[in-house]
């Protein structure tokens, strides 16, 4: 598939989505456990995009590198209430200054 | 309510209406404008991000405009960029904007909105126009929060989308600038916030297990698509006592 396809329908399906909401009766989504699921649904995603992110090499190895780092330290300044465009750019300073100290 | 007023002040009791409504608008402004310039500004790190992943400029600007919702924008780069299949960033991008379609259902109780405006709307339903909307305190306020924070960001967004693909564009090897530590930050960043109960934090931890389980066996991208299964048991398991809110921690806020 080519990534202007994929693009495109990643973007219809969103727009979908979106609309969806707008457009079915409340009462198709209100059972408990479906919003229960459809609520936590966002932070398995995001979780298992962490570690994708921070540890996945190539190959399906899993690799320590400054990457894990970076997001010790985004954890820190997250923890210290920074605002997101503040812990990307300390992320990718970590990142930035271990590489050019050596370290991949 | 009403919401068209006369500025001037009159001697009765409407006065006092009308000078509390022009309040109100002025501070739903505010607020409206200020999400729009906070989280259009890391549109920013999306550009770079983006291109650094293997997309290309005009790939970038597009689902910036048209997916417009930060978290699977991420998403889909963040597979594409792991060396994933653009199907499995289809579904990782899709199944993280599903919760776009339940503030759908949130937002068009007040919005009222039908033929285009609704089509306007439903892409404007983002975690931003959603939030400043739903806590107004009335129909025409909610309206005007919703419709304000939505273009704001859309706006912002989309110019610092560009900005960082262009930018991102220039730099070279990614990987010499801490872009992929940046990712990982990033995504951190947009989970912090969602850690509010002891369901999200079991929910992330056994996220966290099938991850890693499936990255040495499952072909790139699909490890995010099967954590999806940690929602699915954490949401079905049966519940013996109200869920007991974590303390809150601010941080990222999410597009």
């Amino acid at each position: 598939m080519s990534l202007w396809i994929a693009v495109l329908a990643a973007c219809a399906v969103a727009f979908a989505t979106k609309l969806a909401g707008h457009v079915v009766p409340a009462a198709w989504l209100s059972g408990r456990r479906t919003r229960r699921v459809t609520t936590l649904l966002p932070v398995a995603l995001l979780a298992a995009l962490v570690v994708v992110q921070t540890l996945a090499g190539p190959a399906g190895s899993i690799v320590v590198d400054a990457r894990v780092a970076a997001v010790v330290v985004a954890a820190v300044a997250l923890v210290f209430r920074a605002p997101f465009i503040a812990v990307v750019a300390i992320g990718a300073l970590t990142a930035a200054v271990l590489r050019l100290a050596g370290w991949s | 309510m009403q919401i068209c007023h006369d500025d001037r002040v009159h001697p009765d009791s409407d006065a006092t209406a009308d000078v509390e409504a022009a309040r109100l608008r002025r501070q739903v402004a505010r607020q409206s404008w200020s999400v729009g310039i906070a989280t259009g500004a890391y549109g920013i790190s999306f550009g770079a991000l983006s291109v650094a992943s293997g997309l290309d400029v005009w790939q970038t600007v597009a689902l910036s405009a048209l997916m417009f919702t930060g978290g699977s924008q991420f998403a889909f780069v963040g597979v594409i960029g792991a060396g994933g299949s653009g199907l499995a960033a289809i579904a990782a991008a899709s199944l993280l904007g599903i919760r776009n379609g339940l503030y759908g259902l949130q937002v068009a109780r007040f919005l009222d909105a039908s033929g285009l405006r609704r089509l306007a709307a439903a892409q404007l339903t983002i975690d931003e126009s959603t939030a400043v909307g739903v806590v107004q305190p009335t129909d025409s306020a909610r309206r005007q929060g919703f419709w304000t924070t939505g273009v704001a960001v859309f706006l912002f967004w989309n110019t610092f989308t560009a900005l960082g693909a262009i930018v991102g564009n220039a730099m070279g090897d990614p990987r010499r600038w801490g872009l992929d530590g940046a990712a990982a930050a990033a995504f951190l960043a947009l989970l912090w916030p969602r850690l509010l109960s002891r369901d999200a934090a079991a929910t992330a931890v056994a996220a966290i297990v099938v991850t890693l389980l499936a990255i040495p066996h499952a072909p790139p991208g699909i490890p995010v698509v099967v954590a999806v299964l940690a929602a699915v048991g954490v949401g079905l398991w049966p519940r013996r006592h109200p869920d007991a809110p974590a303390p809150r921690h601010a941080g990222g806020s999410e597009a």
